[in-house]
This record gives C-alpha cells, sequence and structure tokens, in this order.
C-alpha cells in the first residue's frame, strides 16, 4: 500500500485504523475532479461559442439578400448583383458525377478489405494505412494531382486520340473536378463502407452459407444490403465534403465566371464554394459584394447541413428497418 | 472415445469416422466417430463448452468460416466425402442445411426469406417459388399464421414465429439432412414445444440432428441421442437406452444431474 494511493482498496489493509478514514475522498482527488470537469467544460463552451458566433454572423448578414431570385439567377454587373443560380447548378453536377465515379469505387475497396482480403496479411493492414494517409492528404495536393493527372495526361491524351490535338478535355472541366474530388472523397466512402460492413451480424452471413448460398452471392445479396445505411451514410458524407471543397477543382474546372451552364462533362463549372473565394479576393466593389458574400456562404452551410442531417436520418431510418430483432 | 458407437439399425445418413477439430493447436473436438441414422432425429447434449455445437457444425463445413481451425477425420453424406480436395463447400451445404441458436431471419419480407435459398440456387420460375415457399411454410406449420402477410418484414414476427421461419428457410430448399443448433434454447416453453412438436414431424421425411443442452427435450425429439463431454463422444445409444441404461458412469451423472 503506497502512501499517496487513493484509498479505494484500504479495506483489506492491515493499516486502516477508521472505518471513516477508509472511505473518505482525498482533498487531492476532490481538486483534481473539480479542475477537469471545470476545464473540460469551459473548452466545450468555447467550441459552442465559435460556432454560435460564425453562424449567428453569417445568418444576420446573409439572410437579407436570401431571395428567390437570388437562388434563380445568374451573378450580373460584375457579380455586384444577381444570384447564384449556375454555381448551384454546377455543385450539383459536379457532386453528382464524383458520387457516380468515386462511390462504387470505394464501397468496392472495403469490400475487397474486409471481406475478401486476409485479415492479417500485412498487405491489407497497408492498404488500411494507406486509406487512411490519404484522408489526410491536403486538398490542395489533391488539385494539383488532378491538373497533373486527370487534365494534363488523360484529358490531353484523349484529345490527341480522339479530337486531332484539339483542346477539348485537356484543360480544366467538369469530369476531371468531379473525378478529382472523388478520389479526394475515397477515404470518406471507404472508412464508413468498412464500419458498416463489420456492423453487419454473423449470424446473416452464416445464414445465408448455410443455404448453400457461395460467398459472392452472400455478400451481393445479405451483406451490402445489410450495410447499405452505413454506405449509404459514407455516401452523403463525401457528397457534403465534396460540395465545401475549394483547393481540388481550382485547377481542375471550377470557373470564376461562366455566363452560360455547363454544357457538358468537358465544360468548366461554377461552384458556391469557389464563388465564395472569388466574391471575397476578386471584386471590384467590396461593399456591393458583401451581402451576396454573406448569402452564399449561408446557401454553402445550409446545404452542408441539410446533407449532414439527411446522413443522420437516413440512417437512422434503414438500421430501423434493419436491425435484427432479438 | 474413438470407437465408433453405431446403434442404428436404420440406414446411416451421415458416417463419421475419427473427426477432430482443432482451434489453432488446441483440439476442441474428437476424435469422435459416429453414424447418423436416416429420417430418424439424433440429439447431441452435454455440459457447455463440450464440444457438441461445435461438431454439429463440423458436418456441413460451416466451422471452416472461424479463422484458424482445422479439421482432420472424415464424414461421408450417402457415401460422399464432404472433406476433402474438390469438395465444395457450398455443394456440401446445399445437401445439409443449418438452424441456429438465435434465430436469425433476414430483413427481407417472410416469403422473400423462405425464396431465399431457391434463389441462390437459380430457381428463376416466380409460380415454382411461391409454390415451394408455401410447402416449406406449411413443413414448418407456420402457414396458417403467416398466409395472410407474406410480404410483411420478417422481423416483425415473434421469437418463436422467426425460428420456425428459419426452419422453413432451411427446408424450402429441400436438403437431405438439418443440423440444429439449440433451435429453441432462446424460446419461451410455448414456442419450444411448437418447435418440438415440428422436429418430431420433420424427422419423419428429413435426417435430423439437433444439438440440445435440455435432456428433457432430447427425451422428447430424439431417437438416438449422443452424450459429449469434454470434446469427447462419451456415449451414444438410443434415447430411450441412454436415459434408462446407459452404459457409461459419466454419463449417468450427467443425467441424473449430478454435474454439468
Amino acid at each position: 500500500m503506497s502512501a499517496g494511493a487513493p484509498a479505494a482498496d484500504t479495506p483489506r489493509s492491515p493499516r486502516r485504523t477508521t472505518a471513516q478514514r477508509v472511505f473518505v475522498r482525498t482533498v487531492s482527488n476532490r481538486i483534481g475532479d473539480t479542475a477537469m470537469a471545470l476545464s473540460s467544460g469551459f473548452a466545450t463552451l468555447l467550441v459552442l461559442a465559435i460556432l454560435a458566433i460564425i453562424l449567428i454572423d453569417i445568418l444576420r448578414n446573409g439572410i437579407g439578400h436570401l431571395s428567390l431570385t437570388f437562388l434563380t439567377q445568374a451573378p450580373s454587373e460584375g457579380m455586384t448583383a444577381g444570384g447564384i443560380f449556375p454555381a448551384i447548378v454546377g455543385m450539383v453536377e459536379m457532386v453528382v458525377l464524383m458520387t457516380l465515379a468515386g462511390v462504387p469505387v470505394g464501397v468496392a475497396t472495403a469490400v475487397y478489405l474486409h471481406e475478401y482480403a486476409p485479415a492479417q496479411a500485412r498487405a491489407t493492414r497497408m492498404i488500411r494505412i494507406a486509406v487512411s494517409n490519404l484522408a489526410g492528404v491536403p486538398s490542395i495536393v489533391f488539385g494539383l494531382f488532378g491538373l497533373g493527372f486527370f487534365v494534363q495526361f488523360l484529358g490531353a491524351g484523349i484529345d490527341k486520340a480522339f479530337f486531332h490535338g484539339q483542346k477539348v478535355y485537356g484543360q480544366p472541366a467538369l469530369i476531371w473536378a468531379a473525378l478529382t474530388m472523388a478520389v479526394l472523397t475515397l477515404p470518406v466512402v471507404i472508412v464508413a463502407t468498412e464500419e458498416a460492413l463489420r456492423a453487419v451480424p454473423r449470424e446473416l452471413r452464416e445464414a445465408s452459407l448455410a443455404l448453400g448460398a457461395t460467398k459472392f452471392q452472400t455478400v451481393i445479396r445479405v451483406v451490402v444490403p445489410q450495410a447499405s445505411a452505413g454506405i449509404l451514410t459514407g455516401m452523403i458524407l463525401a457528397v457534403s465534403r465534396g460540395a465545401g471543397e475549394v483547393a481540388p477543382i481550382l485547377f481542375t474546372g471550377a470557373a470564376y465566371f461562366l455566363p452560360h451552364l455547363p454544357s457538358g462533362l468537358s465544360s468548366q463549372f461554377m461552384t458556391p464554394s469557389y464563388h465564395v473565394y472569388v466574391l471575397a479576393t476578386q471584386s471590384p466593389d467590396v461593399d456591393a459584394t458583401k451581402p451576396i458574400l454573406y448569402s452564399t456562404v449561408l446557401v454553402l452551410l445550409a446545404l452542408t447541413f441539410i446533407l449532414n442531417i439527411a446522413a443522420i436520418v437516413v440512417r437512422a431510418r434503414v438500421r430501423r428497418q434493419s436491425g435484427l430483432a432479438h | 472415445m474413438s470407437t465408433a458407437a453405431a446403434p442404428a439399425t436404420p440406414p446411416s445418413k451421415l458416417v463419421v469416422r475419427d473427426l477432430c477439430v482443432y482451434y489453432g493447436e488446441k483440439k476442441g473436438v474428437g476424435p469422435v466417430s459416429m453414424d447418423i441414422a436416416e429420417k430418424h432425429a439424433t440429439a447431441f447434449i452435454g455440459p457447455s463448452g463440450c464440444g457438441k455445437s461445435t461438431f454439429l457444425r463440423s458436418l456441413n463445413r460451416m466451422n471452416e468460416l472461424i479463422p484458424g481451425c482445422r479439421i482432420t477425420g472424415e464424414v461421408k453424406l450417402d457415401g460422399d466425402t464432404i472433406y476433402g480436395p474438390g469438395v465444395d463447400a457450398v455443394s456440401v451445404r446445399r445437401r445439409i442445411g443449418m438452424v441456429f441458436q438465435r434465430s436469425n431471419p433476414f430483413p427481407k419480407s417472410i416469403a422473400e426469406n423462405v425464396a431465399y435459398g431457391l434463389r441462390i440456387g437459380g430457381l428463376k420460375d416466380e409460380r415454382e417459388i411461391a409454390m415451394r415457399v408455401e410447402r416449406a411454410l406449411q413443413q414448418a406449420a407456420l402457414w396458417d399464421e403467416v398466409k395472410d402477410r407474406l410480404h410483411d418484414n420478417a422481423l416483425g414476427m415473434s421469437g418463436g414465429q422467426q425460428q420456425r421461419l428459419c426452419i422453413a428457410r432451411a427446408l424450402a430448399v429441400e436438403p437431405e439432412v438439418l443440423l440444429m443448433d439449440e433451435p429453441a434454447s432462446a424460446l419461451d416453453p410455448i414456442a419450444t414445444a411448437h418447435i418440438e412438436e415440428l422436429i418430431n414431424e420433420i424427422s419423419r421425411e428429413y435426417t435430423v440432428v439437433i444439438v440440445t443442452h435440455n435432456m428433457q427435450q432430447a427425451a422428447r425429439v430424439a431417437d438416438y441421442t449422443a452424450f459429449f463431454y469434454m470434446g469427447e463422444l462419451v456415449e451414444f445409444d438410443r434415447t430411450d437406452v441412454l436415459f434408462t441404461k446407459p452404459s457409461n458412469p459419466r454419463t449417468e451423472d450427467y443425467i441424473t444431474g449430478r454435474f454439468g
């Protein structure tokens, strides 16, 4: 029994003197608890305060300019008037393409890692580490990768092969921005899917296998559907991340200003996140731009919130529907 | 006891010889040799951890899903060896079905649960599927209760109904042997009675092997009973003989409740 140890196990100690001493909290313990409660509580408060300040500021300044015309009109007069319709359309198109390209690859990767790769093998662990490293790569690096690989290598290659060297795909374009963003969001999809696969009860796999299903049939018909809530959540989180990122699309497809909507995969596009950057740094008239800037941020935030809430709702609903009732 | 205890006078459906199950280096069960009678119910009893479930799961190759599990010895189904090079576990499990301790219906409709095995087996004709779903549900004594809600989610059923659904699902693919791993241990007495009645019924047409920790259940449903203890098959005989005149003192100690 060392001298400074708390009195928790003293009942068995021969050095026990009075019953009182055994159960009394030491002063140092009490101070420690109180200090921890206070400091952690203060930290939480700080986080909430920061969030509140941001939200209140954006709401106060952004709500005034928000209107249906703002959402349905193109910017005009050097972006000091008009709305952000092309940016919203651009974002939706980019996000849809990103999802179509990224989610299947991410889900397939997770299925491989969890269902087929030998769990203890060094290679499997290396792949997992690589995936989490991918998640840690700064997004501007993805932008440069997209420029180098998709635009200058793939795009230029397509131009050479199909368009006689004419610049069609060998320049920043919707498709390249979407693919770059798909790569960026891959780890989100992979991690969420793997987690969902891990949560599939062993009983369901066994039920399927015991009925004479092959592993492939079990994965396709039982495991992946059972994991669909988690996969969907990962997908929505990826979309919400993709909607807000600027750096990866800066060099690969986002346009400063376009007088028309994107007409195809090789068009450039506008997007709210980049539009915020443009409004904040490139405006000829800062005062005229400010309400537009705030409203754009508000729209962007609202979209992200809606997506995140959708992720939570979807997860809860599918979980309720497919949970094993025991 | 590696000697083949073979009380079966009816033809043997499953013949097991010197079967051992290892987890890593540790031996879990065996060596076990036994002949399991066709179209009869055989029960495995014994205290928890005696290896009866492990042994059961090695009869349709479910053990190999557990990492580090290794099996030696021989199991033959109608003379066809189920372990061996070139034998596909999937085709073994099509002939030897299984019902688990915890009912595990898929989060699909009642009808689709039963149809699952048929569909993965390649059956496409919807009329044929519907017919066989009905027949399986009738065999499992569930048809009358669910015929008006075949398209409801199976997870909305009671525990006992879910387990009978799992039995129907296993029967739908028309296996030759049905393995049941403590199928009633999570159910209330009434649902248990339903399941036992059902086992009595289906063991006329199917070879049924049931693991139970409930000796009365074994006595009620099984024609033959095997007593496992510490990973070994201690005694295997006709149920009435095993329970009234056990030849091994450990069997007698167990069935009289002296340990376990």
